[in-house]
């Protein structure tokens, strides 16, 4: 089984497939229901924001070992607007299209390391690890 | 089509119908056609390199009658339309080639070049329209089957309707939820809607959204909702989310969820001696 994968997001139903290989990774690391769910809800948030705010991307997902530690890796990065206040879209509530604004910090929350990495005009790219405990 | 060419054609027939099957055998994994057996598929090469060849005996630019159905029959039984085009395709590339070798003078050979694009290009375009007109025919009849079930209500008690959701939940899946809900709230008079997203696989902000939504919509024409089946991991993620569900009563399973609906509506279960 691939322990590797990366789907592009160019609309809906790309965001179940990016969805359903990261469960399918996450099963096959060992994570048990509780994080696989919340692995596939943080690749749901970021792949949606994909598709909302950038229109297309795409979503990498890997197995990652630190130290003997074992772990899963969701890179989603885009070409898109980019993000201008790294800050203020952590905030739980900010949003700029009339959504619950709780993705990005839910995905911080939901998963161990987070990381944006973001330039205006250039694009985004958002790395996030969750490990197997 | 010009004489010429057609006497050509027919002169060549044993030569291009050789290298055709050559080439024909030479894409056959393209096309995915491994587990066809080998009298099978020569038997269907057989068949097109014919139609191609009635194509040319009565000078049509369009697939013949016959040529649409062998095209259908394929589909049906799950060959590609690709198999077809390639087929023609690998036909142009053959007379093309007897063509040049027959010596003609340039002008001729760009003449004849011409003819024959003029006369595959039709019949390969209104083969692909065709099938693209079924795929999109079958599409729409699916979208609508699965409007159908995507979002039903369903009125289980006077008063009391279950909204069972079973997959996931993109954005017009979304709209229909809140439509059905709406209609259904008033066309049953229910005082109480169970959503029950027992089947539903992820839980992110934007089905959460749209619940929220769809449960103040509710609201607003005076009835009350109360989500049910809500898994455990489920329940944890939203938490990690930070999404707060406490606009509205929320149970693990539909059996409790009914139960509160039930004394919503002044109303209980008992069980008979
Ligand atoms: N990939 C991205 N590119 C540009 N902007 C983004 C991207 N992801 C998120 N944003 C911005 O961050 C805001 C907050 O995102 P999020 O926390 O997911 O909440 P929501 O999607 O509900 O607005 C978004 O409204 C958007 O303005
Ligand atoms: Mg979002």
């Amino acid at each position: 089984m691939n322990i590797q994968s990366c789907v592009e997001v160019r609309n809906e139903w790309d965001i179940v497939k990016a969805r359903q290989s990261g469960r399918n990774i996450a099963k096959e690391l060992g994570f048990g229901t509780v994080d696989q769910a919340r692995i596939t809800t943080a690749i749901s948030e970021l792949a949606r924001n994909i598709y909302l705010y950038a229109g297309s991307g795409e979503v990498a997902i890997e197995r990652v070992e630190n130290g003997g530690k074992l772990g899963l890796k969701i890179e989603a990065s885009d070409s898109g607007p980019g993000i201008k206040d790294i800050r203020k879209v952590m905030e739980d509530g900010f949003t700029t299209s009339g959504g619950l604004g709780a993705g990005l910090p839910g995905v911080k929350r939901l998963m161990d390391e987070f990381t944006i990495d973001s330039k205006e005009n250039e694009g985004t790219i958002i790395t996030s690890i969750k490990w197997l405990r | 089509m010009d004489k010429l060419v057609i006497q050509l054609l027919n002169e060549s027939r044993e030569r291009i119908y050789t290298r055709w099957m050559d080439e024909m055998e030479r894409v056959r994994d393209e096309h995915r056609l491994q587990s066809i057996t080998d009298r099978a598929y020569e038997e269907t090469n057989q068949e097109l390199f014919e139609i191609i060849y009635t194509h040319i005996e009565q000078n049509v630019h369009k697939p013949t009658d016959r040529m649409t159905e062998f095209a259908e029959h394929l589909m049906k039984i799950g060959w590609r339309l690709s198999y077809i085009t390639q087929g023609l395709q690998n036909f142009r590339r053959i007379i093309l080639a007897i063509i040049l070798d027959a010596n003609q003078s340039n002008e001729k050979v760009f003449a004849m070049y011409d003819e024959i694009d003029r006369w595959i290009d039709p019949i390969v375009n209104q083969l692909i329209n065709e099938s693209a007109k079924n795929w999109e025919n079958t599409v729409s009849i699916q979208k609508v089957a699965l409007q159908e079930l995507s979002a039903p209500l369903i009125p289980v008690f006077e008063n009391i309707s279950v909204m069972p959701l079973i997959g996931t939940i993109d954005t017009e899946r979304a709209k229909l939820i809140m439509e059905n809900l709406l209609t259904g709230v008033i066309k049953h008079r229910s005082q109480v809607v169970l959503i029950d997203i027992t089947g539903v696989p992820v839980v992110d902000t934007m089905v959460a959204h749209h619940i929220i939504q769809a449960a103040e919509a509710v609201r607003l024409v005076g009835a009350q909702c109360i989500l049910v089946g809500i898994r455990p991991e489920i329940a944890q993620t939203i938490v990690n989310l930070g999404i707060d569900l406490g606009q509205f009563p929320t149970k693990s399973t539909l059996f409790k969820g009914m139960k509160s609906a039930l004394e919503l509506t002044k109303r209980q279960m008992i069980e008979l001696e």
